[in-house]
């Protein structure tokens, strides 16, 4: 049911915008001590783990970095076609009192994000939760803004936006595609 | 490692068709190997300040004990109530089993309240299939007569697996009365799938005829199960048994086939001990060697691990048989 593929982002690109996320999350939260960045799996957990790395080599600071998986909250676990895997959660810190920056690939209904927040909000009870994405595609259903974003792409909904970075699918890239609708 | 997760990832959308959990024999290596993976997940959120997931949120699960339990009762619950499952128990002696309705009548009765899963414990083997058949709801074996205890194969197999790097060719022995543990045939099945060695022990009372067409050892000798195993699962002796005859005394027993320090003294570096409880000090386990606790390469015992492995790999089962899609699937 495929129909073309176009790439969006190359490697050389999505590292910029990573990059960019970097410099911006330093520049907008002045203390890093209290800073942590939690990616949300499958793939904003190498995300987050790249703009560490970034923040790092920017600052000199070692950044707090965990991964959240959201399958557990999600709301739409009995209707969706396939069963989706657990993977195990990675917050090692006290988040309490901290500024997360939550760290995702694709914003487009804002649902990931909502769970999320739930999920985090279980941890203990953050200072701020900040919202860093690589690509936001819209079509909000959710009243959820980034805070930081690599690319703005306005899509129609038939359209699928995939991430695939080097650690999750070999490679860096973003691409379009066309679902043809049944 | 990234990668390895993808390819789970596949594995589960494509093999995962179970509605029930009858037994360990059902089910296929990598559906094993799912439950556990999933269970690892599960751990990790008992571990959380609110260790609570709204996972289930809106889901009924009745559990119906047949036969007294501490554990496998209480662990059930809390792994449905860690999900965020509504929850609901009714115990044989205080039912209207004692008025004389029958089973399938009570079973399709609870599933006119629109329970989504019953976890059934009986006293006779093969009650959860009776009910699989009749009801339309999950159906959860927590143990039928002498037949299968899935959930506490996997728990056991969970527990060894986060001690032991590998089970393929890991030597399992079970000890005691094999001929009427659910807990020993569930373990057989599952840690056969998964490549181990599985060798039983016990008095030759208690050994069932052609055992060894489930693919185990038989040795009557303690001290040669002991000796090469790497982990050895210590069944409860029944008391009950004894006054069938089955063996003289529970002296006689402890004589031959309990474990004890001294008994341990061949055994390999960091054999582990387990027990799928209650255990009965002294028989089959000597007060000190339940108590083992881990230090330099003895062997140490992780009854207590057992237990709190119970939760996450019951919160697993259940998490996959309510997102099984099949209709009417096994």
């Amino acid at each position: 049911m495929e129909k073309k593929a176009k790439i969006i982002l190359d490697k050389e690109e999505i590292d910029k915008f990573i990059k960019r996320i970097a410099h911006q999350i330093i520049e907008k939260n002045s203390n890093v001590e209290t800073l942590a960045i939690v990616g949300i799996r499958l793939r904003g957990a190498p995300l987050a783990e790249r703009i560490v790395g970034y923040i790092k080599e920017f600052t000199g600071k070692e950044i707090l970095l965990g991964n959240l998986d959201i399958t557990l909250y999600r709301d739409d676990l009995t209707t969706i076609v396939e069963q989706p895997i657990i993977h195990k959660t990675e917050i090692d810190f006290d988040i309490s009192r901290k500024n997360i920056v939550l760290v995702d690939d694709v914003l487009y209904t804002g649902r990931t994000i909502r769970c999320a927040m739930d999920a985090l909000i279980d941890f203990g009870r953050p200072q701020k939760i900040q919202l860093a994405v690589l690509v936001d595609r819209g079509h909000r259903e959710f009243p959820i803004r980034p805070d930081y974003v690599g690319k703005n792409l306005p899509t129609s909904c038939q359209e699928v936006v995939q991430v695939r970075l080097k650690e999750t699918d070999g490679k860096d890239e973003v691409v379009l595609k066309e679902m043809k609708v049944e | 490692m990234v990668s390895s997760v993808k390819m789970d990832e596949t594995k589960l959308v494509k093999s995962w068709d179970k509605k029930h959990l009858l037994g360990i024999r059902e089910l296929s290596k990598d559906e094993i190997d799912i439950i556990l993976d999933q269970a690892r997940a599960f751990k990790e959120v008992l571990t959380r300040p609110v260790p609570k997931v709204p996972t289930l949120r809106g889901k009924t699960i009745a559990s119906l004990f047949f036969e007294s339990s501490t554990r496998t009762k209480l662990s059930f619950s809390l792994a449905a109530k860690r999900l965020s499952a509504d929850s609901i128990s009714l115990s044989s002696s205080s039912s209207s089993i004692l008025k004389g309705e029958s089973l399938i009548d009570t079973a399709r009765n609870i599933r006119a309240m629109n329970v989504d899963i019953i976890i059934i414990r009986h006293s006779s083997s093969g009650v959860p299939y009776i009910l699989s058949k009749v009801v339309d709801c999950s159906i959860v074996n927590a143990g039928d007569g002498t037949h299968e205890h899935p959930t506490q194969a996997l728990l056991d197999i969970f527990t060894i697996k986060e001690h032991k790097d590998n089970i393929e060719n890991l030597k399992v022995s079970i000890i005691g009365d094999i001929a009427h543990s659910r807990v020993a045939r569930s373990n057989i099945w599952g840690l056969t799938k998964l490549g181990a060695k599985v060798t039983v022990c016990g008095p030759a009372t208690l050994i069932p005829p052609k055992i060894e067409q489930m693919g185990v050892k038989v040795v009557y000798d303690i001290d040669e199960a002991l000796e090469e195993a790497d982990v050895v699962n210590v069944l409860r002796i029944q008391l009950e048994r004894q006054q069938e005859g089955l063996f003289p005394s529970l002296r006689e027993y402890t004589r031959f086939f309990g474990i004890n320090k001294e008994r341990l003294r061949k055994a390999k570096p960091g054999l582990l001990i387990m027990h799928p409880g209650p255990v009965n000090r002294g028989v089959e386990l000597s007060q000190e060697v339940a108590d083992m606790k881990k230090s330099n390469n003895m062997p140490y015992s992780v009854i207590l691990d057992q237990v709190t492995n119970g939760i996450a790999v019951r919160m697993s089962v259940l998490y996959l048989v309510s997102i099984c899609k099949s209709e009417n699937g096994r």
